[in-house]
């Protein structure tokens, strides 16, 4: 397994070996940790067991053939799996077929940068930890809207959403997309 | 290229981020992102808030056969989904709706064509294209309606939207949204409901107007 400076997380590493070493081990290691949260997340929007374990099973099937996409410069590797489950939930219960951003161009093969992976897992540490520690009807509104339960109207009606707590992340991401941009032109 | 000054909402980003907005405004805040950095950092954000929701889930066992099954599948096969690369001024999630054809534009009258992406019960998605002076046809006014602007600009009595600009109007938002001067301007419109057309169509010949 790859060796990563020791406060990268091991999620991080595990994700990382997957991409660049085509790990087995260590994506065995993600699905001890994922599967069962994820077959919990789904449950949770009354999907039943069943059912629930074939979209585990397609999400951990994304993990491993879009490894490539995962850039922990910008997506902590739960945001990223958060992603694909409701992609796949979406494909599977509506069938339908969700329109995604296009993907930006990027060498995610470059050196990783680990001040800036540190960065993006210490603010979502800090927003889990926050999430933690809401009252249960707030964080009950939290859940609903992440798990797709709110309309954008809902959503834009619930004044004290701490939706934006996060704002420093934002503008660690937006500053080094700009840099980025730079170098491509 | 001009900055983009119109964002999408917060609540839209959200509501995008968790798979819940209808298709039509799926299409127009994903084309959006593709063209704006700030709300593409926006919506990862949001991103890591839903993996923060599915961090902190309840743990389910998965029954004893599933993680043998996955990884007997890693080797399988798979089908890739074919990516559509932006064209021209079409970014990406719009090509994929116009499955990597040109647009298929169909008059509306006074030099004003649209070409309809897909209309149903969750609403509409069109591309109209508006030569400069003319008026944006006639929304919806019936829901919400989110306007991507790709080519040119329009101005309307809340401000100018230039490329990558993205005006979202409600019914109680009274505009007329006009093409600016120099090139037509080509926009993405979605609604929430089904499209309504111009009052000189006649209703009995909606139908008709779209074959
Ligand atoms: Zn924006």
């Amino acid at each position: 397994m790859k060796q990563q400076p020791s406060q990268i997380s091991s999620l991080t590493t595990y994700m990382l070996s997957v991409r660049d070493d085509r790990d087995r081990t260590a994506f065995a290691l993600l699905f001890d940790h994922f599967a069962p949260r994820l077959k919990g997340f789904i449950m949770r929007s009354g999907t039943g067991a069943g059912q629930a374990e074939e979209i585990v099973q397609e999400v951990m099937l994304t993990i491993w053939h879009k490894a490539e996409q995962f850039d922990p410069e910008r997506a902590q590797v739960s945001a990223w799996v958060y992603q694909i489950a409701r992609n796949r939930q979406i494909d599977v219960i509506r069938k339908e077929n969700r329109p995604l951003p296009e993907e930006l161009g990027e060498d995610p093969s470059a050196e990783p940068d680990a001040s800036q992976i540190l960065a993006v897992e210490q603010e979502a540490g800090q927003l889990k930890d926050a999430l933690l520690k809401l009252k249960p009807d707030q964080r009950d509104i939290i859940e609903k809207a992440y798990l797709g339960e709110l309309t954008h109207q809902e959503i834009s009606s619930q004044t004290g959403l701490p939706l934006g707590t996060i704002k420093s992340r934002i503008r660690l991401g937006l500053e080094k997309l700009r840099y980025e941009l730079k170098e491509l032109r | 290229m001009t900055a983009i000054t119109h964002h999408t909402p917060d609540a839209l980003l959200a509501a995008y981020a968790a798979g819940n907005l209808p298709q039509p405004f799926a299409l127009a805040v994903a084309a959006h992102i593709s063209l704006c950095l700030d709300c593409r950092a926006a919506h990862e954000a949001h991103l890591v808030s839903g993996g923060a929701v599915l961090e902190a889930s309840k743990v389910e066992a998965v029954s004893e056969g599933l993680k043998s099954n996955v990884l007997d599948l890693l080797d399988a096969q798979v089908v890739e989904k074919k990516v559509y690369q932006r064209s021209g001024i079409y970014p990406g999630p719009v090509m994929e709706a116009l499955k990597g054809k040109p647009p298929r534009w169909k008059s509306l009258g006074m030099g004003v064509r649209q070409s309809i992406l897909s209309d149903g019960r969750e609403g509409s998605v069109r591309l109209l294209y508006i030569p400069s002076g003319r008026a944006v046809p006639d929304h919806s006014h019936n829901g919400l309606e989110l306007t991507l602007v790709l080519q040119g600009s329009f101005s309307d009595e809340t401000g100018r939207f230039g490329v990558g600009d993205i005006e979202v109007a409600d019914q109680s938002l009274e505009h007329t949204p006009i093409a600016d001067e120099g090139a037509p301007c080509i926009c993405l419109a979605a609604t929430d409901a089904p499209l309504r057309f111009n009052s000189f169509v006649p209703r009995l010949l909606q139908p008709l107007f779209r074959i």
